[in-house]
Order: structure tokens, then sequence, then C-alpha cells
């Protein structure tokens, strides 16, 4: 209570009921970012309905009850919440100490993935199946690159050592992201390494990095882009994904197929959308691995461009408020966590909306919130607790 | 912001989050801007790929109508069979291209894998039959003739046989009622192209790619009747094409059944006597060539005289019509297509022409008639008639005297004619026309309807030709290039023939006119030109469409639409002419060229008068071309056999025995109203009851022993020709 609160200002205070602490003018209550929280809940229940939509008819997944997605989902977004709300009690920087543990932890956790534990969804060999319980560790690997990167960097600055951090210091970071990255990288979960890559470029353009890290790291993205292909370490899934997104039309029954049902159903949506649980294109079921990566064509064909923008308007509050807290805080440290998820947020939205929409190549990814799946949902719930943490423990304006 | 005490916060840090920002909403906007586009710019677009991705159709073919006889007799119906069927969809996804499966096909179905291989393969300008010109996306008919037990081992092992069907379905037969094939009259089915689907893609009758269409004959002509409407489901499906739920269908219309004028009787008596005629003709020596008469082609016509609706038509050699259904084999294709085959696929009746020869000489006598020349005046019938250096002679150099026109028929005698053409050549200018030259044989001819298509329902009917001056002309202009390289003078006969060719084929010389009056040269007629115009006479002069469809009836026999005879003209004479023409015709019958056939062998004369004309058409490098055209009141029987001798001797017996059958008389004339298959012609049309079924008498094949007189009253003979008198 005491970390969360040592920022406001000390003075002495009789005893209260806990409803006026809650609403005090200096409480955590009153200092959250409501729009944030707001967009992200909305998101989130959009994501149940849409969820609820796209499972409903398919008796193979939702083993006859058409409700256990909308159930599941809704409880993943109530564990979202309280995982929000620990992470906001903690507060980030309490969490900092912790970091060192919670990255080993993750660390450990993808490392699993390669042993018998781990399990393959859709080619890529990214989950843990512990029990009925299904885990995917790289999507809680975004979260503590993050944290890590950013203790690192702020840790000389934040302490007024080093106006930006030194050569020394982004190296021993980058090694912090390259671990887990290379890991999840064999499995291989291309997706999210292409996620990882771009929170690093995140992290590190806001913690004031010099440039030659910046351009450097992007020339040696491309480079080993084209490496990657040259050397054909693709499987040949990955390589059709792209192939396909080059042409679409290329195989309409086969690689094609995805994101050519994609674009049908998106299209055919209109400005209104045929209205929930009416889409052809998902009641049939045609666009596949809806509920999870292809969400967006649930909302497009259903709910239509009005309820697709909305969607894109809801993630677009989440990046906005975002900014303010990056740019607001004081500490290094918190810019960077909030930079971080900001790359995160919006190059994971962009890629996967955009793979649906037919401008990016087919990649597994979920869109934040509105995706099936209790990895993610836990961890971008986890993520806005940090950004909540760094807006709540900022100073008061004057 | 700038109160806030800066700990750490350089401008790089704040432009860098800037940057961020601006990154980060132009990615949104992108989006944005995609999404507009794809849902409000082509929503209608993808609205349109999206419904045609979860409607699936549903096609239930429909069942061809079958072709019945006068009285109900299916000629052509349906069966069920069992049709095993090849995906080449699925054959294709595979690594040999389903080379393996489909030899695997062939040793269950007993045939040879290269057989089963071709019939897969798609027609293309290169491809030979058998291929496959049907859609590549449906089922391909491998057999439609499997038996169970084969079905049953495709289906157990359909491991074994990816891509490949068994199923029964509905296919087509052609039962040949009594034997009669009538193969080129009912035409035959093929697949549908890609080409005629596209064609008809917008017409009120479009085709399906399951769809069989109508190549030939009736099946060709009332195609669009007996094919009705496929019915068409339409289902919502989901991906994996489970139906979601039901949306707008069109139902569907079984095709009408055809009721036609032939009678299967009939045509099985008439294939069976032109048959029997072409090889009695093939074992006659021909004095001419020295060896036997070929017989190779022949037709015959039975028609109403009063209706021009066809009894029986038949054209020899013919095929089995069943041999198309399911997609022909290469053995019979060759059999019927072939340099070899002699053309079965030809409907002789309707696409072979050849000289009339002397049963011409009806359109001679009534040119002469209105040209100013009496029927009853008389006329020299020398053996011979000269014009200039050329002699031109009377059929066996025989001479009558002087006799009347009539007269001129019965014995066909063709210097009549000869000089009568001749002195008409000459009144219009003979080599140099005047302007306003009558050309009376030649107008009467075109009045007469020869050199044009007589209108009957059978697809692909040839015109014939008259060759009047108008053909002569522009048959030099076609030939003369060839006329003047090859032509030479005394030389051999072609060399000769094409340098006077070459000099003056243009123009219309005496010989032309001359031969051109006996029905020779280069006239060409089809037996069913002839017919229509002998039905006129025996009729008062109407010059009928001849038809084969009588009335379209729809399955359940509710509706029926009767297809009424109509007459393209009226022959040019007047009826005083016409009655004498027709007793001249049954001066033939009776004491004629024709009478050793009818009124010397027992015809009852008096009771059923017949009328005939006999004809010999000599081509240049060929034998003889049988011409036989006789009516009674009710029925016109046009016979011909290429290379076959002459009228009466190659066609006499065969047309006889039709008469005979018709009104069921024995070779004495005896008649036995029981035995007669149709004394009168047909009026009323075939029940058709509301399930669909039809009320068919049985028939019985054709017994030919049926017209034997029993022992001991044997007629005079049916033995040899007359000594004399006698003139094809």
């Amino acid at each position: 209570m005491a970390g969360a609160n040592s920022f406001s200002v000390p003075r002495y205070t009789p005893e209260k009921g806990a409803w006026s602490r809650l609403t005090a003018r200096d409480s955590m209550v009153r200092r959250l970012d409501w729009p944030l929280l707001f967009s992200a809940l909305a998101l989130s229940l959009l994501g149940c309905l849409l969820v609820w939509s796209a499972t409903r008819n398919r008796t193979e997944l939702n083993q006859g009850d058409p409700y256990s997605f909308l159930f599941r989902h809704a409880l993943n977004t109530g564990i979202g919440l309280v995982l929000m709300t620990g992470t906001v009690w903690l507060g980030h920087r309490t969490l900092r100490g912790a970091v060192p543990v919670l990255y080993g932890l993750s660390v450990v956790l993808v490392l699993l993935v390669l042993t018998p534990l781990g399990a393959t969804i859709n080619g890529a060999h990214a989950w843990i199946k512990l029990g009925g319980l299904s885990l995917q560790p790289s999507e809680f690997v975004k979260v503590t690159i993050i944290l890590g990167m950013a203790m690192l960097l702020a840790a000389k600055v934040d302490a007024g050592d080093q106006l930006h951090p030194d050569h020394r210091t982004v190296a021993k970071s980058l090694g912090i992201a390259v671990l887990p990255m290379a890991i999840v990288m064999l499995m291989p979960d291309l997706g999210s390494v292409m996620v990882m890559v771009v929170i690093v470029l995140g992290v590190l353009l806001a913690s004031g990095a010099s440039n030659r890290w910046i351009f450097g790291l992007l020339g040696a993205g491309v480079a080993g882009a084209v490496a990657v292909a040259a050397l054909g370490v693709l499987d040949e899934y990955q390589i059709n994904r792209f192939a396909a997104f080059a042409n679409p039309d290329l195989d309409p029954a086969g690689v094609g197929y995805n994101t050519n049902q994609a674009r049908i159903a998106i299209g055919s949506g209109g400005l209104y959308g045929e209205g929930l649980f009416n889409g052809h294109q998902t009641t049939g079921q045609f666009v596949p691995e809806q509920q999870t990566d292809f969400i967006f064509t649930v909302a497009g064909e259903e709910l239509g461009f009005i309820g697709a923008g909305a969607i894109l308007a809801l993630l677009g509050v989440i990046l906005w408020r975002a900014c303010r807290i990056a740019r607001e805080t004081t500490e290094l440290y918190g810019t960077v966590v909030a930079a971080g998820i900001i790359a995160w947020f919006a190059f994971q939205a962009f890629e996967n909306v955009g793979m649906t929409l037919g401008i990016m190549p087919v990649a597994g990814l979920p869109l934040p919130f509105v995706s099936y799946g209790g990895s993610s949902m836990f961890a971008v719930w986890v993520a806005v607790g940090l950004l909540q943490s760094i807006r709540v423990q900022r100073p008061l304006s004057a | 912001m700038s109160n806030i005490p800066e700990t750490g916060r350089t401008p790089r840090v704040q432009i860098r989050l800037i940057v961020i920002q601006v990154l980060v909403f132009s990615l949104l906007l992108t989006l944005g801007g995609r999404l507009w586009y794809l849902q409000i710019r082509q929503g209608k677009e993808y609205t349109d790929e999206a419904r045609s991705n979860h409607v699936q159709q549903v096609v239930q073919p429909a069942v061809r109508g079958s072709i019945l006889d006068a009285r109900g007799v299916p000629l052509a119906d349906n069966e069920t069979r069992l049709v095993v069927s090849a995906s080449r969809t699925e054959l294709l996804k595979m690594k040999d291209d389903g080379k393996a499966v489909l030899t695997r096909l062939a040793g269950v179905l007993g045939m040879k894998p290269k057989e089963v291989r071709d019939k897969v393969r798609l027609c293309d300008a290169k491809t030979p039959q058998p291929c496959w010109n049907g859609s590549p996306f449906q089922p391909i008919p491998v057999t439609n003739k499997a038996t169970t037990q084969q079905a049953l081992t495709i289906r157990e092992r359909a491991e074994d046989f990816p891509g490949i069907t068994a199923e029964p379905a509905a296919v087509r037969r052609y039962a040949a009622p009594g034997k009669s094939r009538t193969a080129q009259v009912l035409g035959y089915l093929s697949p549908v192209t890609d080409q005629e689907i596209q064609e008809a893609k917008n017409t009120d009758s479009p085709f399906l790619r399951s769809d069989q269409v109508g190549r030939s004959g009736l099946e060709r002509t009332y195609d669009k009747a007996l094919r009705g409407k496929a019915g068409v489901t339409r289902y919502e499906v989901d991906n994996l094409g489970r139906v979601l739920g039901e949306a707008e269908s069109d139902p569907g219309r079984p095709g009408s059944n055809v009721v036609t004028s032939i009678d299967a009787r009939v045509q099985a008596v008439a294939e069976y006597e032109l048959d029997a005629a072409m090889k009695a003709a093939r074992k006659e020596p021909d004095r001419n060539t020295g060896t036997n008469y070929k017989a190779d082609s022949g037709a015959v016509v039975v028609m109403e005289s009063k209706t021009g609706r066809i009894v029986a038509m038949a054209s020899m050699p013919d095929y089995d019509p069943n041999a198309w259904v399911g997609g022909i084999s290469a053995k019979d294709y060759a059999r019927m297509t072939g340099k070899e085959s002699n053309l079965p696929l030809l409907n002789r009746a309707i696409q072979g022409q050849a000289a009339p020869g002397s049963i011409f000489k009806v359109v001679p006598t009534t040119a002469a008639v209105n040209a100013g020349y009496p029927f009853n005046g008389t006329y020299p019938c020398p053996s011979s008639y000269s014009i200039g250096s050329q002699v031109f002679k009377n059929f066996e150099s025989q001479g009558h005297g002087s006799i009347t026109l009539g007269r001129a028929l019965e014995v066909s005698c063709d210097t009549v004619y000869y000089g009568l053409s001749h002195k008409e050549w000459q009144k219009d200018g003979g080599m140099k026309p005047k302007k306003d030259a009558k050309d009376w044989f030649y107008k009467t001819a075109h009045q007469f309807g020869l050199g044009a298509e007589t209108g009957i329902d059978l697809p692909n009917e040839v015109k014939g030709r008259v060759p009047d001056r108008r053909w002569k002309q522009s048959f030099w202009e076609t030939n003369k290039a060839w006329w003047c390289k090859n032509g030479k003078k005394g030389g051999d006969y072609v060399q000769q023939l094409s340098y006077e060719n070459c000099l003056e084929g243009n123009l219309m010389r005496a010989g032309d006119s001359v031969n051109y009056s006996i029905g020779q040269g280069d006239t060409l007629v089809t037996p069913i030109q002839m017919a229509v115009i002998y039905g006129a006479i025996s009729n008062g002069g109407t010059l009928w469409n001849p038809t084969v469809g009588k009335a379209i009836v729809s399955p359940d026999g509710k509706q029926v639409e009767e297809i009424k005879p109509t007459a393209h003209g009226r022959l040019p004479m007047d009826a005083k002419t016409r009655d004498l023409m027709d007793g001249a015709l049954a001066g033939v019958a009776e004491r004629g060229t024709a009478a050793w056939r009818f009124g010397q062998v027992g015809w009852p004369q008096k009771k059923i008068p017949m009328h005939a004309k006999t004809g010999t058409a000599e081509v240049y490098g060929k034998q003889t071309t049988s011409w036989f055209a006789t009516y009674t009141k009710d029925y016109t029987v046009v016979m011909t056999i290429a290379q076959g001798g002459t009228g009466s001797g190659a066609s006499g017996p065969a047309v006889r025995n039709i008469y005979d059958a018709l009104y069921g008389l024995d070779d004495a004339g005896n008649q036995d109203l029981r035995r007669a298959l149709l004394p009168t012609p047909q009026r009323t049309l075939p029940k058709i009851l509301a399930d669909g079924t039809i009320e068919a008498p049985e028939i019985k094949p054709y017994d030919p022993d049926s017209q034997k007189v029993p022992d001991g009253t044997s007629p005079p003979a049916l033995a040899g020709p007359p000594a004399t008198g006698r003139r094809d």
C-alpha cells in the first residue's frame, strides 16, 4: 500500500471508510485511465460476442455446447481484469524488483514448449499442455521482454547517471530479448518473433538508445529476413502463406483459402453487416480459425463497417491512451514499458487485422482482447495493468 | 507538462515517442482505409462471391421424353442402368493423373486400359473420338453397361477406386420395337459442349453441364421439348457442404413425349424389305459392267398421301443408335464415320441425292402440258432421237409409234420427252437464250419443289439440284479452271468432256436439255422430294412439308400440342391434267413398266388403285440407280437403291411387300384386314395416362412369309420381267 501511494503527498489523514478512500481525489481508482480501461473491456466483451458467433456452430470445437466459448472468453476476461487489478495494486515499480524472476520463469516456460510437454496447434509448436489447460508462453515472453529490457535500459538513466543508455546497456538488453526470441523461433512461432522484434524496436526507440542501434537493428532485421528466406529455414507452410499473400488467387482451395474466405466474409458485410449470428460465411464456417486469428472477419461480416470500424476505433483509443501515458510519465522505465506495449499492441493488431484484409501475410497472431485464447488475454490485461500503474504512479499535475 | 520535473526525459525520447505515435496511427488509418475499400467500395462483389460460396445447387436432371410411334409404341425411351463414371478433377489430383486407378477399373470392367483412358480424355481439335466433349467438371461415364457385380466391386473397394462412382442412372434406350431401328430418323444424343452452354446461357432453355443434346434426327429437331427442364434445388451449406437450410429452388419439368406418325410395324417392314431388296440386287448380274450390282445404299419413304406424314422412313446402311448411349466406342465410331463405313449416319431418304431417271417424267409431262402440248395429243416415240451428230436412244432402243403423253409415261418413252424438250429449247433461243425465255421444263421442276428443301422436321435435309441456266453458269464459274486445264480435244471421255465444258459449260446445250428431260444428267433429287411430288399427285396437288412429329404430349398426357402439317405449295397443274396423269400412272401399274410388280401379279387394282412410276438413272462411272415411286389414295411409297439396277427390278418386290403389309394382302391380292398393319392412316393419338404410362399395343416382328399364299393357289409369278414393254 505504501509503495503504491508513495507519490501522493504525505499528510495526516484520519481514519476514513473504504468508499471514501476509493473516491478520494488522490485515490488510485480516481487516477486510473478510464478510457483505456473502458476500451479494453469493451473490446473483450465484443470479443465474447464474436467468439460466440464464430463457435456456436462448430460442434467439433464446442463439444455441443454453443455457449462454451462465450463463457470461456468471459472467464478469461474476468481473469484478465483480476490480473490487471493485481498489477496496478502491486505497481510497476514493485514489479520491477521481481522482473528477473518473472523473466526467468517465462524463459523456462518457453523452453518447456520444446520438451514433450509442448503441443503443436496449426503448424506452430507453441503451446504447453497441462491437463486441460493449454498455455502459450510466448505471450508472457512479450511482457517479460518489455519489463526486462526496460529495467536494464532505464536503470542508470532514472538514477540520473546517464542521459541515454550506453552501448553496453543496449547490448545487454538486446541479449535479454534475443534469448527467448531464439527459443520461440525454434518452435517455430514466426508470428510471435515478428511481434517481439517490433517490441524490441519500440523499446529501444523510447529508451533513447543511439540511432546507430535503431538503424543497425532495422538493417539486421531485413538482412535476417532475406537470409531466412534464402537459407530455407522457413517451413513449407510459412512459405506458402507468403506466396498466398502475394497472390491470393494462387490456389483458392489451398493456401489462399484462408485469406480468400476472410476477405469474402469481410467484404460481404457492407456498411451495417448481416447482423450478429447471421453471417453466411461465419455460420457456414468458411473461414478457418475464425474464433482466434480470424476473429476480425466475424466483426466484418456480421457487424459491417460500423462494427469492424468500432474495433479499430477502440484499439485506437487504447493506443492513444498508451501514448499519452508514455509521454506523461516522468521516469524512463515507465515510458519504455509503455512504448513496448504500444509497439506490441499496434503491430499485433495491424498484422492480425491486416492479414484478414489481405494487406499482410498470414501469421498466427491473436487480435488483442478480441481473439479467443487465455494466454493472450492474460498477457494483454497484464499489459493494461502496467499502463494503468504507470499512469497511477505518475506525479499529480499541479 | 512543462512544470513536471524532467528526470531523464530528453527531447530525443520525446521526439521518438511522437514518431511512435504517428506510426501507430498511420497503421490504424491504413487498416481503416482498407476496411472501407473492401466493405463499401467492393462490398457488392464480395457479397456475390459469398453467395456463390455458401449456396450449393443440387440438380435433378429432367427425364428425357420418349419418342413414340403413332400408336404409342416407344421408339426411344429411358431405362435404368448402372453407370460407372470417373471424375477428372479427382483423377488429376493423383500423382499419375489417375492412370493406376483407370487401369484397375479397366480390369474390373473387362475393358482395355487404353479404351478407358480414351473415354475420359477431353475432346479437342486434335483428339479423335472417343473423347469427352462435355464439361471436365462433370463425372465422365466410362460405361453404362456395368453389371451389378462390377458396380458392387467398385463400391466395396472404394479406396481402390478414388474418383470412380457406380450408380444407377436413367439412360436413353432405342428399343427397336419389332426390329424397327429407325436409326437415322431418331438420331442420337451426346453431351452438351461448353460452347453450347455459353450460347444457350441467356435463352429460355439454358443447358446444364450434365445435359445430353440431340445431335441428329428427331432427337435434335424436338430436343427442346424432349429435354424438359432440370430441377435445381439451392441449399445453404457450410464449408463442409453440410446443409444449413434451403434457398430458392427452380422446380424441374420432365421432358415431353413426342408422338410421331411412324408406325413401328410398317417401319420394320420397310427396313426389312429395303435390306432384302438390296441383298437380292447384289445377286443380280449387271449387263453393263459384267459384275453383280453393288446395291451399296438405299432408302425408302412411306408417307401419308393426304397429309405428308411419314409412316416409315428407312435408310441403309444403318446402325444401332444404342451405340451412342453413354459415349460411343472407338470401334463403333470408326464403323459409323470411317472411310470404309459407307456413312450409315446419313439419312439417305432426306440426305441422299441422285439423278431421278424416269420417275422424273411427271415433271416434263406437266411442263409440256403447261407449255401448250395437249396431254392427249400424239407425239412420236421413235427408237432414237438425233441432234446433229448426237444420237439419243430410247431405253433398249425400242419405238412405240405415235403416243399420248399418258402412254409415254406408261411405257416410259424417252424420245417423246427428248423431242418436246428440244423443241422448247429451240423456242427459248437455244444456245443464245432469249430474254423472255420460258424455260418451261426447268420452271416446272422448281414449281414441283425440286432444288429446295421439302421442309421435313428432320435436320440437315439436302436440296437436290435443278440444272437450269443459272446453275450451269455458277457451276461453270466454279469449275472452269479445272476443266480448261485438264480438257483435251479428242482425248478420253473425261478429257473430251472437260474440253467441251471449258468452252461452253456455262451454256445450256441441246444435249443438256434433252438429258434433263428424262431426269438424267446433272439433275439431283432426294427420295423425300419425290415422295412429296407423288403424294401431291395423289392428293390433288398439295405439296406437303413432310412431318415425322405428330404431337408433343406432356408427360402426364394432359397437354397435347399437335403438330399440324403445313404445305409449301401446289403442283402447277389443273385438275384435268392431274386426273389424266393419275390415270397414266395407274396405267403404269396396270399394264406399263410396273405391271409385273402389280397389275399382272394379283394386285387388287380395282379395290386399291395403285399408281406407279419406275426409274433407272444412269450415273457416270457407277451402276444404275433404281427408283420406284408409287402411291395409292392413302399412301405414297418411294424407294431407291444406289447401284441397284432397274426401278421395278430392284425396288419393285420390296415396295409391293410394303403395300401388302399395309393393306393386309397376300401375294395373290387377297385382303385380310386382321393382318393389315395400317389399311387407313392412323388418325388418333396414343393415350398417355396421368402417371406417365403409355398405352401401347404389343408388337410382333415382321414375318415376310406371312404374305405367302397357301400352296396350290400360287399366283402367276413374281418371277421374271416380261420380255417386252418394260421400261424403267
